[in-house]
């Protein structure tokens, strides 16, 4: 993965450099004694490998997400006069080897290799915002000053805050928050409205479940991020910002921590900036669990030391928002696109993506996929590029049904959509919306009725209670689809559901309830046949609803060896031992799965369950 | 224990109104937010008992409760949703013998469903206080507890 970034970093191709994923997902899959393994192995046979000046004690680079998850552990070795190589889902036990054979003996570890298929990950993606990411060191400023950082800033502050709000005006930057706003027009807003005191916050919540964009942004490069801060803090006239980061991501704090503290010592923080006489400082502000802290009023009272309620708008944050300051508050990956227009130029930013949507988007690609992780891709590429070229095609080749973007305001698009371009306003036109960048891919053992359920779960936890039609308006679609998923559903179930779903959206006080119906609407338009067949014939076609499953046994499949019998925690199967077949007992399981993917021999199959009578819908 | 006097020290060090900060602090220092230290907090910044507990029960990483010494948590967000999340929920209520949000009687866990940990890429993840578990089955949970 050469590219331009990492030739600025390498000054000194004569040594041998090994860089491994210490971000969360690295670190989950057990990045840590990888790290400590090579740095062991290194020593004892007394390798010098080593990156410049990087301070690391191991003489080992560490890096934050490059983005293919799904390969963790992910090591990249350059070895002087060999072609770099990467070596894909590493174990502490296979570190030896790599250090004997290819970098003493000089012969890469076939086996191991990051094979061809996951280097078709990369080719589709423009990775900008995400250009740092994996490849510098996150903890030492001095990576992010070789690579052009903080120069913008330096720009900015020659060509003034006009200038500056000109430039992302022209660029065409939109919100990557979720509802797209213009950025320049926000900015400008906030710059004009009267007042000495202003804010800026950067909104590192990140509530989406299912989404990982900032916290890697932050975790990988987060002096990118303090320097659009700044530069926007410029531009509005604000002298204080805060990032409000969940709790969830202590790694990302830490970083931001260490990249405060050093972009201070440096210069670019604090008192007389780069000597132009422009004072900012930042501070870190941690969420303490509540979705709705995401919104932006919310946001502000909790910061205040309140709950986190949303306030009806107007007035606007530009206007009356931090304690009643005018206040402007922008996303991480929003912040983090302001240098790269600025140092650019916006003609040049403006070349990628659409006519209304410019640049570059960043998705948490997860999911039933084969490459899941963080993608960069312009603007306009459209859903099934994203699902086969660059996620390589859905698990152990089974059928793609759905790809949920947006997350719990977004919606879920089937296989009419693959060829729908991914931009703002094609999006919201589906039936999804951009959102921060969640993008779950669903295949046939996903059931859209689940989903909905699922996701107006999530919101009844997370309303916060303030307004009608959000707090009882979504419990009651719950009930209701809950009530389908359990195989109770019943023939007015879908016109209530409908007609709720149009109230909640049209009343609620602030954007988690408007959009709070979403999920549940585009699922209707696009699986209602799911739902009748919930209703209709008590049926799951997904296999996937518990009430509406129950797991059989092949008698001639089995063997009688015991395994599901050991690992079944409710003791619900018989026989399956000396000769006997194994029975599960219907009313004892509990339909964990957990028999299903220990059978060696496949013998436990999904079934439908014996459906109570059928319904007459309409 | 000594709630009150570590809670002063607690106050101590933020010298503005932020409560929020201070009730995090208070909750990493115990585990959970005690009776006292809230009234100690009402006494000394003259904020009603009343919003205090307003704040706690409105966010999601405030207890009232002690908790076990190994807090598990799975991952429910979308990502781990969809592969299965729920299964290996299931299984853990049924090992532990306890449904989410409860302890243990001896003390050991406590179970907790979360909103995504933002290691979506490796889902389902289940965490065991500070480690993080990717690609979760229902074997590896065996493994998972044992330790
Ligand atoms: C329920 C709800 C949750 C939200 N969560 C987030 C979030 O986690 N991160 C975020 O940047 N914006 C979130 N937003 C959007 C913010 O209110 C706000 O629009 C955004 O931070 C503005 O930044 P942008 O213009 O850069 O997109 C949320 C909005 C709603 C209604
Ligand atoms: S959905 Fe489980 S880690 Fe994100």
């Amino acid at each position: 993965m050469s590219n331009e970034i990492k030739e600025k970093l390498i000054t000194d191709d004569s040594l041998i450099q090994i860089s491994i994923c210490l971000g969360t997902g690295g670190v989950a899959a057990g990045a840590r004694d990888v790290f400590n393994s090579f740095a062991k192995e290194l020593e004892s046979n007394q390798v010098e490998a080593v990156i410049k000046e990087r301070k690391c004690r191991h003489k080992v680079h560490q890096t934050g997400c490059r983005g293919l998850c799904a390969l963790d552990v992910l090591v990249d070795v350059l070895v002087p006069g060999m072609a770099e190589t990467s070596y894909a889902r590493v174990t502490a036990a296979m570190v030896p080897e790599i250090v004997q054979e290819h970098i003493i003996n000089k012969k890469p570890v076939e086996k191991y290799l990051v094979d061809e298929a996951h280097h078709r990950f990369f080719d589709k993606q423009k990775r900008r915002v995400l250009q740092r990411c994996g490849v510098i060191d996150p903890e030492d400023i001095n990576d992010y000053l070789a690579t052009d950082g903080y120069q913008a800033l330096a720009k900015a502050l020659r060509i003034g805050p006009e200038k500056v709000i000109d430039e992302v005006k022209t660029a065409g930057l939109r919100g990557r928050g979720g509802a797209g706003f213009p950025t320049g027009l926000k900015w400008a807003f906030c710059r004009a409205a009267e007042g000495d005191t202003k804010y800026l916050i950067c909104n590192a919540d990140e509530g989406d479940p299912g989404a990982f964009m900032d916290r890697s942004q932050l975790e990988s490069d987060p002096h990118s991020v303090l320097e659009g801060i700044i530069i926007g803090s410029y531009a509005i006239g604000a002298e204080k910002a805060f990032i409000y980061v969940r709790s969830e991501y202590p790694l990302a704090i830490e970083r931001l921590k260490i990249a405060i503290r050093q972009a201070k010592e440096k210069g670019y923080l604090g008192d007389n900036i780069l000597n132009s006489g422009f004072n900012c400082r930042i501070e870190i502000e941690k969420g303490s669990g509540a979705f709705v802290c995401g919104e932006e009023t919310a946001l502000m009272s909790s910061i205040e030391g309140n709950r986190g309620m949303p306030k009806p708008r107007p007035p606007y944050p530009a206007e009356k928002g931090l304690w009643g300051k005018p206040t402007n508050i922008n996303n991480v990956e929003t912040l983090a696109n302001v240098p790269l227009i600025i140092l650019g130029g916006a003609a040049q930013y403006a070349q990628i993506g659409t006519e209304k949507s410019k640049g570059t988007k960043v998705f948490a690609l997860t999911g039933k996929v084969n490459n899941t992780g963080l993608i960069e891709v312009p603007m306009g590429i459209t859903i099934k590029e994203i699902v086969y070229d660059i996620g390589g095609g859905i698990n152990n080749d089974k059928k793609f049904k759905a790809i949920q973007i947006g997350g719990p305001s977004g919606g879920c698009l089937g296989e009419s959509h693959l060829d729908t371009p991914i931009d703002y306003d094609s999006l919201v036109a589906a039936g999804a919306i951009m959102g921060s960048g969640g993008c779950v891919v669903m295949d046939e053992d996903t059931c859209m009725v689940d989903i909905a359920r699922y996701f107006m779960d999530f919101i009844q936890e997370e309303s916060c209670g303030k307004c009608v039609p959000c707090r009882i308006g979504t419990k009651r679609m719950l009930e209701i689809l809950t009530r389908i998923c359990d195989g109770e559903g019943v023939a007015e179930d879908l016109q209530n559901l409908e007609e709720l779903a149009k109230k909640v959206k049209n009343t609620a006080l602030c954007g988690l309830g408007q959009t709070a119906p979403n999920p549940v609407e585009s699922t209707f338009r696009y699986f209602k046949d799911e739902y009748l067949a919930h209703i209709k014939e008590k049926r799951c076609p997904a296999k996937a609803c518990k009430n509406l499953i129950k797991y059989r046994v092949t008698p001639d499949d089995c063997k009688s060896c015991a395994l599901c019998v050991k690992v079944c925690p409710s003791e619900a199967i018989l026989g399956g031992k000396k000769g006997v077949k194994a029975e599960i007992q219907n009313d004892k399981c509990i339909r964990c799965g957990a028999c299903l993917s220990k059978c060696p021999t496949k013998a436990i199959k999904v079934v439908d369950n014996d459906s109570a009578a059928a319904v007459e819908v309409k | 224990m000594d709630f009150i006097s570590r809670t002063q020290e607690i106050l101590d060090k933020h010298s503005n109104n932020a409560v929020i900060p201070v009730l995090q602090d208070v909750q990493n220092e115990f585990g959970y937010v005690p009776e006292e230290a809230v009234a100690h907090i009402s006494s000394v910044t003259n904020i009603n008992k009343s919003r205090l507990y307003g704040i706690l029960t409105f966010y999601s990483q405030f207890y009232l409760k002690p908790r076990g010494k190994n807090i598990v948590k799975v991952c429910c967000g979308t990502a781990c949703h969809v592969k299965g999340a729920e299964k290996n929920l299931t299984k853990l209520k049924e090992l532990l013998k306890i449904k989410e949000g409860e302890t243990t009687a001896d003390g050991e866990f406590t179970l907790e469903r979360i909103a995504c940990m933002g290691a979506c890429g490796l889902a389902p993840v289940v965490t065991v206080n500070q480690e993080v578990h990717g690609n979760v089955t229902s074997d590896k949970i065996d493994k998972i507890i044992k330790k």
